[in-house]
């Protein structure tokens, strides 16, 4: 019997072993290793840093904001439980009062339920974070033809996660000067692509590849934290690659959580049905 | 096993009543006391474990349809918004994701034990063509479903999938139109796509209770392999419950605990990054590749430089199952018995798992090095097209050369008598092989 039992762990363990192997099998093409940030959140323990949320919040919206939409994120779910603002004193994120005062430093489009007539006004926990173009081809117009991406679920969108934006928003190394690059192009060194053909027949290829943003947070201070926390480039790209992990799965750590106590069930149980398993086989010969 | 004798005996009033009505207490007690062979082992479980998967994917699926928006201006939000605003909608989106994974898993481990132990082979070959169909609508079926979030890798792996289509000659075009509902992938794509997800996996359970009526009339294998005679079945079986419902129920919990790891901790290990960026189908992704259980099938399609060919290849890998019962032309059913087959048998598993790699990486990348050998044909020797070639031919040879000729030249070893106490009969056995002395100590 303790043989079928390691001979089925066996096939367990050759089947976890494909799958994998099938994910890096996905991942063919990216040429850098990426930066660790560090997270609070990595590892099946890990959880948000409250403090670096509200940090990357600051970021997203005093300076990704101004190009990238987060379409998909209401101003109440900075007040869940594990967000940004979250108020153990607010009885539900839409009382919370901090939502409440970051979503009025909006001005949000509505008809008006009198006139019928278009208008602004404050806005509420309730509303979407209000996108910085009217709509995708205005964001296309401005941007040199491509629309910013929207950066709801980006950190779920890219192998690598939040390590994968924090190299990216640090990545901006400068070009080799042999590398044939157009006004509109930045050198990132961990962006995909691949430059062989813009560097000159023989010459080394620089990892990463071309990209249309601009180094975003091309020096130190460009926010002000309430924290106290010197907002230097490299703090900046951490805070808000932390904020847009938080923001592409504001579930994660209760996931986690929960995947800990199932675990714990799955074993208990087990180990009673095994347990009845050997009762009910004894003085069965088989 | 077929003619096993109803034991149940209505004890209530309303049991009595019911019984000579609609005796479906009947039905239900007898199939738990069903004669089962006593020798099963764990890799006789995961037919009980691939029920318990296909109830769970219809029960999150039922749910998830209720919060699901199939149109393909909302449809990428409306799976986002059950992760965030739907209660517990995350874990039943993650669960349904990679329990269509777990199924898989358990689905190659089940077919592969039926191909170790020859379930295919008189008189249980509905019992495999059954399966192979069942396998083949949870092929459709998963398909269909990884469209559904219309992420990118939903829209462009349903384009070239659908484009196999169009490879037919003469009536490809015309078909292709048909099944989109029009002539690119569009909103009329994802509504039928969507009601097709929705009505298969009711397809697949029928199925599955033909595939175990046909198992209770011809009677479970067993890894012996032998047929269980009429007067030793009370020695050589167990009643169904307990003995196997607790042998079945452990094995299921080791499962569900690999399943939560998934679910829990790596939720999308198993998925390509690519389908969290909307569907946007001016934008072609660098790599289209299918989820990681059709990898084998996409690189025998990617093998066969023609598309048609390649179709015909691809179907023809799945459709080699269905005449598998009569391609094997050994009289032995275990292969515990065929020690030549065995060997064949596991380069086969390799073969498998290694086209699974291949269909990941990209044809023209080297295997070996980051060297280049020479040009063979269409493409240089040591690249992932010809290492997936070779795997192929050895895929289709296994069941059409090496199959029906090692079945007629090799030497079986001797076969057990019985399968309960081979060695009180005498039979000259290796003593590995003997389920009576191997799982003994349990």
């Amino acid at each position: 019997m303790t043989l079928s039992i390691r001979k089925t762990l066996v096939a367990v363990a050759a089947v976890a072993g494909l799958a994998f192997a099938a994910s890096p099998a996905l991942a063919a093409g990216a040429a850098h290793k990426l930066k660790d940030g560090g997270f609070s959140f990595d590892g099946p323990f890990g959880t948000f840093d409250q403090g670096q949320l509200q940090r990357g919040y600051k970021v997203y919206r005093e300076v990704c904001a101004a190009c990238h939409s987060m379409n998909l994120l209401h101003f109440r779910d900075l007040g869940i439980k594990g967000g940004p603002f979250y108020d153990e004193h607010a009885a539900n994120p839409a009382e919370n009062r901090f939502v409440r005062a970051i979503a009025a430093e909006f001005q949000i489009a509505d008809i008006d339920n009198e006139t019928g007539e278009t208008m602004q006004r404050p806005g509420i926990a309730a509303d979407k974070f209000p996108s910085p173009y009217p709509n995708a081809t205005a964001g296309a117009a401005a941007n040199g033809g491509a629309n910013p991406p929207d950066l709801s679920v980006m950190a779920k969108a890219r192998h690598g996660g939040a390590d994968y934006i924090y190299s990216l928003l640090t990545g901006y190394d400068a070009p080799p000067s042999y590398l044939t690059m157009t006004s509109t192009q930045h050198y990132n060194a961990y962006m995909a692509g691949d430059l062989t053909p813009f560097v000159p027949t023989g010459a080394h290829v620089p990892p990463g590849g071309f990209i249309a943003m601009p180094n975003p947070l091309a020096s130190d201070g460009l926010v002000t934290y309430d924290d106290g926390t010197a907002a230097t480039k490299d703090q900046m790209a951490k805070d808000v690659s932390a904020f847009i992990a938080w923001a592409s799965e504001p579930h994660g750590v209760q996931r986690k959580q929960a995947g800990l106590g199932v675990l714990i069930f799955l074993a208990l149980f087990a180990g009673l049905t095994y347990l009845s398993y050997r009762r009910i086989w004894a003085g069965v010969a088989h | 096993m077929s003619e096993h004798e109803s034991t149940y005996v209505p004890r209530t009033g309303i049991e009595k009543w019911l019984d000579t009505r609609l005796p479906i207490v009947r039905f239900g007690a007898d199939y738990m006391s069903l004669p089962t062979p006593r020798n099963l082992n764990y890799w006789y479980t995961f037919g009980a474990i691939l029920m318990v998967c296909l109830v769970i994917q219809i029960i999150t699926g039922i749910v998830l349809a209720m919060h699901y928006t199939p149109n393909t201006g909302l449809a990428f939000a409306s799976v986002e918004r059950i992760m965030r605003d739907v209660n517990g909608g995350w874990l039943i989106r993650y669960v349904h994701a990679n329990g269509a994974s777990m199924f898989f898993v358990a689905v190659y481990v089940h077919m592969l034990r039926g191909l170790y132990y020859g379930s295919y082979k008189a008189p249980r070959e509905m019992i495999w063509i059954l399966g192979c169909v069942i396998f083949f609508l949870m092929i459709a079926t998963a398909f269909l479903g990884y469209v559904l979030p219309w992420g990118q890798m939903s829209y462009w792996g349903a384009e070239v999938i659908t484009n196999l289509i169009g490879a037919i000659p003469v009536i490809g075009e015309p078909v292709l139109i048909w099944l989109r509902g029009g002539p690119a992938i569009d909103n009329a794509t994802l509504n039928r796509f969507f009601s097709l997800h929705y009505l298969l996996p009711f397809v697949i359970f029928g199925v599955v209770v033909l595939h175990l009526w046909a198992l209770h009339t011809a009677g479970q294998n067993n890894p012996v392999g032998i047929l269980i005679p009429k007067d030793r079945t009370a020695k050589d079986t167990l009643p169904f419950h307990p003995y196997y419902t607790v042998k079945d129920g452990f094995a299921l919990l080791v499962f569900m605990m690999m399943f939560a790891l998934f679910v829990f901790f790596m939720p999308n290990a198993l998925g390509h990054a690519d389908n969290y960026i909307p569907a946007n189908p001016l934008q072609t992704p660098a790599h289209i590749v299918p989820e990681w259980y059709m990898l084998p099938f996409y690189a025998i399609l990617r093998a066969i430089p023609d598309k048609f060919g390649g179709v015909v290849a691809m179907f023809g890998a799945i459709g080699v199952l269905f005449i598998l019962p009569w391609l094997d032309t050994s009289r032995v059913r275990s292969m515990r018995y065929r020690p030549t087959m065995k060997i064949f048998f596991l380069v086969f598993v390799v073969v498998g798992l290694g086209l699974g790699w291949c269909g990941g990486q990209l044809p023209d990348a080297p295997v070996i090095g980051h060297f280049k050998t020479f040009t063979l044909i269409d493409g240089d020797l040591n690249s992932y097209l010809w290492l997936t070639r070779f795997l192929t031919a050895y895929y289709f040879a296994f069941f059409f050369i090496i199959m029906p000729l090692v079945g007629l030249k090799e030497t079986p070893l001797p076969i057990p008598a019985t399968i309960s106490d081979p060695v009180l009969t005498g039979a000259p056995v290796v003593s590995q092989a003997v389920p009576a002395q191997a799982e003994k100590k349990g």
